[in-house]
């Protein structure tokens, strides 16, 4: 994992605001990188389970691709997500979430990326997302 | 708190979710089927720090607020449900500086499943910022909707 790459993801993390909201942070070991949430009363949705709101957790994941693509493409501006698809498979109780991202594919302009949560268990997803996420240099012009 | 829950007016009890409550979520209007609600910026809900627009999670978390109030709007009691999925088109960031209105529409539900479609926007309601598509599980038993 080279400077670039950290300084690129540390600047993502710093320097938006709804994720300093949500309280998510990672963790890296090499180039993997685990993406925690962890618990907040603020995150319930559903205050009878309880459980954490599902757009909380969409929107995790959706972080989550976000740090993965500024971990990959260093030095570029924040991307633009394109489209989501959220699967739910579980509730996500009142106890800290973890995600990973793959990045399926990173072209010129657009990557798609694959996201999962779980908690207590790896081989226990609570939710999946794949989106399109729209790259946009900074300065550079791209190549015709 | 479960029985309060139960008990309280829907539009309350759509507000009372915690994380409803701390983006700010409110009410704007609910009808058979139908619910309106808003999110508003605020300086820690930005997404994007260049331009000062609002995160599309803080949308996510909004459609699919909106998306409950819809089905339980259409069933007319208070209902667990649980989302399958939940498919987002974000057409463009909205305005800096702008919160966003979010409407959802039950067009389907079975007994066991509710589908709703949902549409964002800052200002203008012809100018969307974003599409979605949804399908809910629906824990007990809800009298199928008439067209």
């Amino acid at each position: 994992m080279d400077d670039a790459a950290t300084q690129s993801l540390d600047a993502f993390l710093q320097r938006v605001p709804y994720v300093r909201f949500l309280g998510m942070r990672v963790e890296l070991a090499g180039d993997e990188m685990t993406a925690v949430l962890p618990f907040s009363q603020h995150l319930i949705g559903n205050p009878v389970l309880p459980a954490i709101h599902g757009g909380v957790i969409g929107a995790f994941m959706e972080l989550t691709a976000l740090a993965q693509l500024a971990l990959a493409e260093p030095g570029g501006r924040v991307p633009k997500t394109i489209d989501v698809t959220i699967e739910y498979l579980r509730s996500a109780g009142a106890r800290d979430t973890y995600a990973r991202a793959i990045l399926r594919k990173v072209g010129r302009r657009v990557a798609n990326v694959q996201v999962e949560a779980w908690q207590e268990s790896r081989t226990k997803l609570v939710a999946g997302l794949t989106g399109h996420f729209l790259l946009r240099s900074s300065g550079e012009p791209v190549a015709p | 708190m479960s029985d309060f829950f139960h008990t309280t007016p829907l539009p309350e009890r759509m507000l009372m979710a915690p994380h409803a409550d701390a983006l700010g979520l409110t009410l704007v209007s609910i009808e058979p089927g139908r619910g309106v609600m808003s999110a508003p910026w605020r300086e820690d809900l930005v997404g994007d720090p260049e331009t000062g627009v609002i995160a599309s999670g803080v949308v996510t978390a909004l459609i699919d607020h909106a998306c409950g109030l819809a089905i339980n709007s259409a069933i007319g009691q208070p209902v667990p449900i649980a989302t399958l999925d939940l498919r987002i088109d974000y057409l463009r960031p909205a305005a800096p500086k702008a919160g966003v209105t979010a409407e959802a529409h039950a067009y389907r539900l079975t007994r066991t499943v509710g589908f709703v479609r949902a549409e964002a926007w800052d200002a203008d309601r012809s100018d969307l910022v974003a599409t979605a598509q949804a399908a809910f599980m629906l824990n007990t038993r809800a009298q199928p909707l008439k067209a």
